[in-house]
């Protein structure tokens, strides 16, 4: 019993001592952003990596969750007749829910590992210590290029995979299921807001989901134990705790926007 | 020459470039420098040298501001490193290099670029120029053909060679080596060890060679500091300490197997480990 709530302790104060040295790695990451002003080009590289390199799997995914949605809601409204609102069902669906959080999550397992596992291997090559003694601020060079173009890359993908996500809807509604084109977007027009849905829903959260997604990214990269365990564990914990505190912060921002 | 001194109070009277004086460093319980006094002159190659886990690569981390010692001062061209903000200790650095053991090259550049790289951070050069001066470093070092080669396609002494190009390129007034010969095939180290004692000399440079390489370290360097168990063992000349009597420095220029120098880290009695012998009464 003793033992227990020793370790449970032990882990608690681990887990705030971490949380710690993850909120002053942010102070620095952010006082450092000023540099990148004179420097756009280190964040339009980074883009490439962690947006354009995204986007395969971001398109594929948006496309195949589309398409699941069309034929599941097709499925329920058709028992009511009311297979018209298909539209509204698949965009609702996307635009304040799967669409920001799934991209989330494929951001994590595709671009924010790979950010942590490049920067732990930095680390453990001596990369960053060879930039140190150069002079060269690894948190200006680094860490903030990094940061800063997956938080400009975490909304923009979130939009294209709804965006298709829908196209794919409409694609089984349409060709697939008989359901009218024209009451599939009208029905869509009508039900979905560009404040209370769009703004609230896949705009607000993205760049929520983009923040600490890439947050935990490069902090786990920066905190990394340099030997191939140790990075193999920052890059599982990158995908883990991203997903964890996406799911989380998914229920505080839809009880905030969609609460009754 | 001193025998089992830390006090580097004999050494010759040159300028100096960095000082050390009354240093402690620890990590965790482990000591590893106590009260520990060194001198490294201007314009010299100046060696290092000692066992695996001395505290050899600490050192130069230290004298670079990479890591704060717990006592003691560290001054390098009258500044004292670990009392500098961190803009100033970046001023300095500007002209001190460091050639990391592995090399250390950015793996998402080429040759060409991992020398250009402090010249794009620290100067505002026009890109004819950047390349004029890199193609200058790269042709010093032998590597000026390879300028285009991804770090990932260099042999591991072209790695270091393209390393020392780079810790060159903002011509610093001191270049920390961490174990330039480890690793590397005999023609490669009689290139790095002709290299290094050319650039020293050839660009007015002060070296600081970190090594257990014995032979090849002491025939470029002109002072060399041993150190063991926290301390300085002895310093002095390559030719004084060749004839050194302490045992410990004869055990480690000749590479005895025997001597001061345990081959076993410190460990219960072998017998009692095994269980073959009972353990001494608790009573």
């Amino acid at each position: 019993m003793i033992d227990g709530l020793q370790r449970l302790g032990r882990s608690t104060l681990g887990w705030l001592n971490r949380l710690g040295r993850a909120t002053l790695f942010l102070l620095r990451l952010l006082g450092a952003l000023g540099a990148l002003v004179r420097r756009p080009g280190l964040i339009i590289k980074q883009l490439y990596s962690v947006g354009v390199l995204s986007l395969p799997i971001i398109a594929m995914s948006g496309l195949f969750v589309g398409m699941v949605l069309g034929l599941q809601g097709y499925a329920n409204l058709v028992d009511f007749g009311a297979t018209s609102s298909l539209g509204t069902v698949v965009a609702l669906s996307l635009v304040r829910e799967l669409g920001p959080v799934l991209a989330a999550l494929l951001y994590a397992a595709r671009a924010g590992s790979a950010v942590t596992a490049e920067i732990g291997l930095m680390k453990a090559t001596e990369q960053l210590a060879a930039m140190q003694m150069m002079a060269v601020d690894p948190f200006a060079r680094v860490f903030a290029p990094r940061f800063v173009a997956g938080f400009i890359a975490m909304p923009l993908l979130a939009g294209i995979f709804t965006a298709i996500g829908i196209l794919g809807g409409y694609f089984v509604a349409v060709y697939q299921l008989g359901v009218d084109s024209g009451a599939f977007w009208s029905q869509m027009q009508a039900a979905v807001g560009l404040v209370d849905d769009v703004i609230n829903g896949v705009v607000i959260k993205s760049v929520a989901f983009g923040w600490v997604a890439n947050w935990i990214a490069v902090f786990e990269g920066y905190d990394a134990i340099p030997t191939s365990e140790g990075i193999s564990l920052a890059t599982t914990r990158t995908v883990v705790n991203t997903a964890l505190v996406v799911l989380a912060l998914d229920f505080v921002l839809t009880a905030i926007f969609f609460g009754v | 020459m001193s025998a089992a001194s830390s006090s580097p109070s004999d050494t010759p009277a040159e300028p100096l470039l960095v000082t050390v004086r009354g240093l402690s460093f620890r990590r965790g319980d482990r000591i590893i420098f106590q009260n520990v006094d060194l001198d490294i002159p201007r314009g010299k190659v100046t060696a290092i040298m000692g066992p695996s886990g001395a505290g050899k690569t600490t050192l130069l981390r230290l004298i670079g501001g990479q890591i704060r010692p717990n006592a003691g001062r560290i001054e390098v061209d009258g500044a004292c490193v670990h009392e500098l903000g961190r803009k100033d200790l970046y001023q300095l650095r500007k002209r001190m290099s460091m050639l990391f053991q592995s090399g250390a090259l950015f793996t998402d550049l080429t040759v060409f670029e991992n020398v250009a790289f402090p010249l794009r951070e620290h100067t505002r050069l026009p890109e004819h120029l950047i390349r004029t001066l890199v193609l200058m470093k790269l042709e010093a070092v032998g590597l000026r053909g390879a300028r285009d080669l991804m770090p990932s396609e260099l042999s591991g002494g072209m790695a270091r060679r393209a390393a020392l190009a780079r810790a060159i390129a903002l011509d610093p007034m001191m270049i920390l080596y961490d174990e330039p010969f480890s690793g590397q095939d005999p023609i490669t180290m009689g290139v790095l060890i002709k290299l290094i004692r050319t650039l020293n000399d050839a660009l007015g440079l002060t070296s600081i060679i970190v090594s257990h390489d014995v032979k090849e370290t002491a025939s470029i360097a002109d002072y060399i500091y041993l150190i063991s168990d926290g301390l300085i063992v002895d310093h002095g000349p390559p030719d004084a300490l060749e004839n050194s009597s302490s045992a410990w420095v004869e055990q480690f220029l000749h590479a005895l197997p025997d001597g001061p120098m345990s081959f076993h880290y410190p460990a219960p009695a072998y017998a009692q480990d095994l269980a073959l012998e009972e353990e001494p009464s608790r009573d």
